[in-house]
């Protein structure tokens, strides 16, 4: 600048500035409106089918005629049960048949006794229990963690499924060891996957799993993988993060 | 030896049992109930697979077993949750390895009851599980007699045993294009049909099997070595096998007649004529003659499978379900580049058919949805009663797959059999259960 400096300007020079931090200000105060130049921030979907909402279905139940022999299970048991003086409907709390299989929800707190009498009555007569598997609902609040046991009577040739729920908060199932022995290891399989206790049962320690494992690997909230590995503090990496190429 | 806060450790590594000999004695002498713990497995050549076994010893007698299972645990139920329902034959075959076949029919039955096409399915794919299967059993037979065998020290039972073996595996090899884990039968059918010169391999295989498996058996049927160490040993009678839930072999050993083949049947197996094998000994050598019946009943059902699938066949007959939102390609080739979907099969999806091509994009990377619920289904593996236990939330994915396998019952026994009886006899026990390892731990 060549110019020689003016005494007045430079304060005008700085109300100018001044002018300008502060529109600069305001329009920093605003809402931001969009951000990016490029690519879309919602879902993308231009079909409007994103929009779909599906409800979860009710429970299912399933009301007389069962067909088939279910009926008659159901009716043995109602009778096999009044002599120790409890009601069907107090034990089952609901009955589903679907798939031609015949599945009996049972309450936590009458399955010894059902599972007695599903064995020792002569017009049922399940002698034969082929272990316990676990199910994780983990959006069924209050019965999160579903035992699920499957009966054969070898006498009828029937086959029964009996199902029983936990709330994740109390995970406790009464256990059939004393009924079934055979349950013994898939009690301490269903501990081991779903952290299921199963009350009474002789020794409820992991099978698959180291015995110091944390977690409870099929539990829907627990990994694919991703779990470090004792060999050298080896990790494997999930398999979101495998195969990079980067 | 050590002192370790749980007792005096031995580490016996070979020509050094004299020390653990004496010291034993010495105990006995002092007159302590201290007694003998011995670690057996998992990598121990007569545990069959990686099975440990802790045995507390008073003398030669086993008085308390504790089998040890988990070291071949490989996740995968928790696996199958994260592929399509087609993908999860390819992990299920790999569960039972010597029963690939058995695996796969369970979860696929599963699978199409669940979908409710059972009855869709074509009879020829059917007629082709139930031919892979009972050349399976074979194969898994067996390998049950002649590991058995070598465990107890007969080497050769196990050099016939496997030289069998090998010529069912050629088999499989020709028809489902792999000798282990197969991924043959899928949800809707089999993957592919046989091969051109299968029917003559069979027929091959059907005339030889009988004069072989009696060169098997005369080594051991009467051996009087063998007798001893099987007769009256691991004995498990019928109540105790109803409460340990045992199935299959043992249970036929202990004089009940069940086979789902014959009492629910699946696959069609209502058609063929075939008889229960039953022995009235609960012991192992029972146990032994129940698998070498069952070998000749598979190669009877084999023979008339052979000739269903050799009678002239009908112009539509095909081996995958018809339905092509569910069928995967079945018709398979071998081209240069290895075994892939027929040049007929491209042809038809990439210039004739666009639905045939959106069918085929969406089963390859969506896979199909199967109606929300659950279902059980099972089948008789070599070992028993083998249940795939699958729930569906509606989607692509299982919600969750359990499979009831036979082995990890089964192995349960092996405290009611042995304790009470001679180290020895541990050996011949856990043979006569024949668990599979990979089945137990899944």
């Amino acid at each position: 600048m060549t110019q020689p400096p003016n005494p007045g300007s430079a304060s005008s020079d700085e109300q100018e500035e001044d002018a300008g931090a502060q529109a600069g200000e305001e329009r920093l105060s605003e809402p931001v409106v969009r951000t990016g130049m490029f690519g879309t921030h919602t879902t993308g979907d231009t079909s409007g089918y994103g929009g779909l909402m599906v409800r979860q279905q009710p429970l299912p139940s399933s009301a007389r005629p069962y067909g088939s022999y279910f009926d008659e299970v159901a009716d043995a048991l109602g009778s096999a049960l009044e002599a120790s003086g409890l009601n069907f409907g107090t034990a089952v709390e609901r009955v589903v048949v679907a798939n031609g299989e015949l599945t009996l929800h049972v309450r936590r707190d009458y399955l010894v006794e059902v599972c007695r009498r599903l064995r020792d009555d002569p017009h049922l007569a399940f002698q034969l229990c082929l272990g316990v598997g676990g199910v994780h609902y983990p959006k069924f609040a209050g019965s999160e963690l579903h035992a699920v046991y499957h009966l054969l009577s070898i006498t009828h040739n029937r086959r029964l499924r009996l199902e029983v729920s936990a709330p994740d908060a109390d995970p406790h199932i009464p256990s059939v060891t004393a009924v079934y022995p055979t349950c013994d290891w898939h009690e301490r399989e269903t501990w081991d996957f779903f952290g299921i206790i199963f009350d009474g049962h002789p020794a409820l320690t992991r099978i698959e799993m180291p015995d110091d494992w944390k977690g409870h690997p099929q539990r829907k909230d627990y990994p694919l993988g991703g779990i470090p590995v004792e060999y050298r503090g080896a990790t494997v990496p999930p398999p979101d993060e495998r195969r990079s190429y980067e | 030896m050590t002192s370790t806060t749980e007792g005096r450790v031995y580490n016996v590594g070979g020509q050094d049992w004299d020390e653990v000999i004496a010291a034993a004695d010495d105990l006995r002498d002092e007159g302590s109930d201290e007694r003998l713990i011995v670690n057996m497995g998992p990598q121990h050549p007569s545990t069959h697979g990686v099975l440990r076994l802790v045995l507390t010893l008073d003398g030669e007698t086993v008085t308390e077993i504790r089998p040890v299972i988990g070291y071949l645990h490989t996740g995968i139920e928790k696996n199958m949750e994260f592929r399509t329902w087609t993908q999860g034959v390819t992990f299920c075959t790999r569960m039972d390895y010597l029963s690939p076949l058995f695996n796969e029919t369970a979860y696929c039955l599963a699978v199409e009851k669940l979908l409710g096409i059972t009855d869709q399915v074509p009879v020829r794919a059917s007629v082709l599980r139930v031919l892979m299967m009972e050349l399976n059993r074979i194969s898994s037979h067996l390998m049950a007699v002649g590991t058995f065998g070598m465990e107890l020290g007969a080497t050769t039972v196990f050099l016939y045993g496997l030289r069998e073996r090998e010529k069912v595996l050629d088999l499989f090899e020709l028809i489902s294009g792999l000798r282990m884990n197969h991924a043959y039968i899928r949800p809707g059918g089999v993957a592919q049909d046989l091969p051109p010169g299968a029917i003559e391999k069979l027929r091959d295989f059907l005339a030889i099997m009988p004069g072989q498996l009696d060169e098997l058996r005369k080594l051991l049927d009467v051996n009087p070595i063998y007798l001893r160490r099987t007769r009256d040993v691991a004995y498990l009678d019928l109540a105790g096998c109803m409460s340990l839930g045992i199935t299959g072999p043992i249970l036929r050993s202990a004089g009940l007649p069940w086979d789902l083949r014959k009492s629910q049947p699946y696959c069609g197996y209502e058609t063929y004529d075939f008889d229960i094998c039953t022995q009235d000994g609960a012991d192992v050598y029972a146990r032994y003659l129940v698998r070498m019946d069952e070998i000749d009943q598979s190669l009877r059902i084999i023979e008339q499978c052979t000739d269903r699938l050799a009678a002239k066949r009908p112009v539509h007959d095909p081996v995958m379900i018809g339905n092509a939102k569910i069928g995967w390609p079945a018709q398979l080739a071998v081209g240069p580049d290895g075994m892939g979907n027929s040049a007929d099969h491209i042809a038809h999806i990439m210039s004739q058919s666009m639905e045939a091509l959106i069918h085929h994009f969406k089963l390859v990377t969506e896979g199909f949805r199967v109606p929300a619920g659950q279902v059980y289904a099972s089948v008789e593996s070599p070992r028993g009663e083998l249940g795939c236990h699958a729930v569906s939330d509606g989607g692509t994915r299982p919600h969750r797959v359990h499979f009831r396998d036979p082995s990890f019952t089964n192995l349960q026994s092996v405290s009611a059999m042995c304790e009470g009886g001679l180290v020895a006899d541990v050996i011949a026990a856990v043979a006569s259960i024949d668990p599979v390892m990979g089945g137990v731990d899944r």
